[in-house]
């Protein structure tokens, strides 16, 4: 069944939207979402709150821009390779599916040490956990979606494995998209922080 | 079994999304060099967020492509986190 009528579609023909199991698996994981956009909505709104609250510690002057434009582009690049991982899984090319899912993988490591490397930089620079309401909720903001990231590689990495050992058949199709979901949402979450936390001076 | 079959951008169209959604990054970070742009500089810089966010949660996340449904799951939880965001400031007195 072509849906599409130009270039711009392709067709996936083991998407099997219409199969209970598939959709409530889909569905569980965009309720999960919804939930995860009320916690990080919580934690944005507690930054803001509390972004000028120093205590005559460093503030938003130490945010290093140009390094964080730097992460940015990088996660934006790994949505594109895990999308493009997505694709090749559902049109069954599992080695072109792996060879995106490896390159995702190093870009959220590249990201996660990046982050590693900002964290240090502003503890030299005097900004810890306990320094400031600033600096609390910028290191728990910042330091979540770290750990979603984080959680997200150890997905990837295992769909890789799952993948060498032939266990990522057509029939499990599923797993690879059910991810690329949540690496999404690790990068749209990243899309308010970068703005919300680093470019907006309010 | 069911099995519906339902249409998803080609990977031109992909990569040609990355570069919108790094060409508005750009342009982000340019912005908000900008000083002279007062209150708009905020207003502009929550646009093209929000323009991003859309648009990964549109192509990449295949929301356009999918099933109705799904799209009510994210509204609600973007609702629901908006909700939080204005409680949360509102009970720290921030208005």
């Amino acid at each position: 069944m072509a849906v599409a009528t130009d270039d711009v579609f392709e067709e996936h023909d083991f998407e099997s939207t219409g199969d209970p199991i598939h959709r409530t698996r889909k569905t569980a994981m965009w309720i999960w979402l919804g939930s995860e956009a009320f916690f990080f909505g919580a934690m944005i709104s507690t930054f803001l709150l509390y972004r000028n609250s120093t205590n005559d510690g460093p503030g938003a002057e130490i945010f290093n821009i140009p390094f964080t434009s730097a992460s940015s582009f990088i996660l934006l690049m790994s949505s594109l390779t895990m999308v493009l991982a997505d694709s090749a899984f559902q049109r069954r090319d599992q080695r072109q599916g792996r060879i995106w899912l490896i390159g995702t993988v190093g870009l959220g490591l590249t990201f996660l040490a990046g982050q590693i490397f900002e964290f240090t930089e502003f503890v030299e620079e005097g900004l810890t956990l306990s320094t400031s309401p600033f600096g609390s909720s910028f290191y728990m903001l910042t330091g979540f979606h770290g750990a979603h990231v984080a959680a997200g590689v150890l997905m990837l990495s295992l769909l890789i494995a799952f993948s060498l050992r032939g266990r990522l058949s057509a029939d499990h199709g599923m797993n690879v998209e059910l991810t690329a979901l949540y690496w999404h949402f690790v990068d749209i979450v990243w899309i308010v922080i970068f703005t919300v936390v680093y470019l907006l001076q309010i | 079994m069911a099995t519906a079959t339902h249409a998803h951008p080609t990977a031109k169209t992909y990569w040609l999304i990355a570069a919108f959604l790094v060409a508005v990054t750009a342009i982000e970070i340019g912005i908000s060099y900008v000083e002279f742009l007062g209150p708009a500089q905020g207003v502009l810089l929550v646009t093209f967020g929000v323009v991003k966010f859309f648009t990964v949660v549109a192509v990449f996340m295949h929301l356009r492509y999918d099933v109705r449904q799904y799209r009510m799951l994210f509204l609600f939880g973007i609702v629901g986190a908006l909700v939080v965001f204005a409680v949360v400031l509102a009970a720290m007195q921030a208005f």
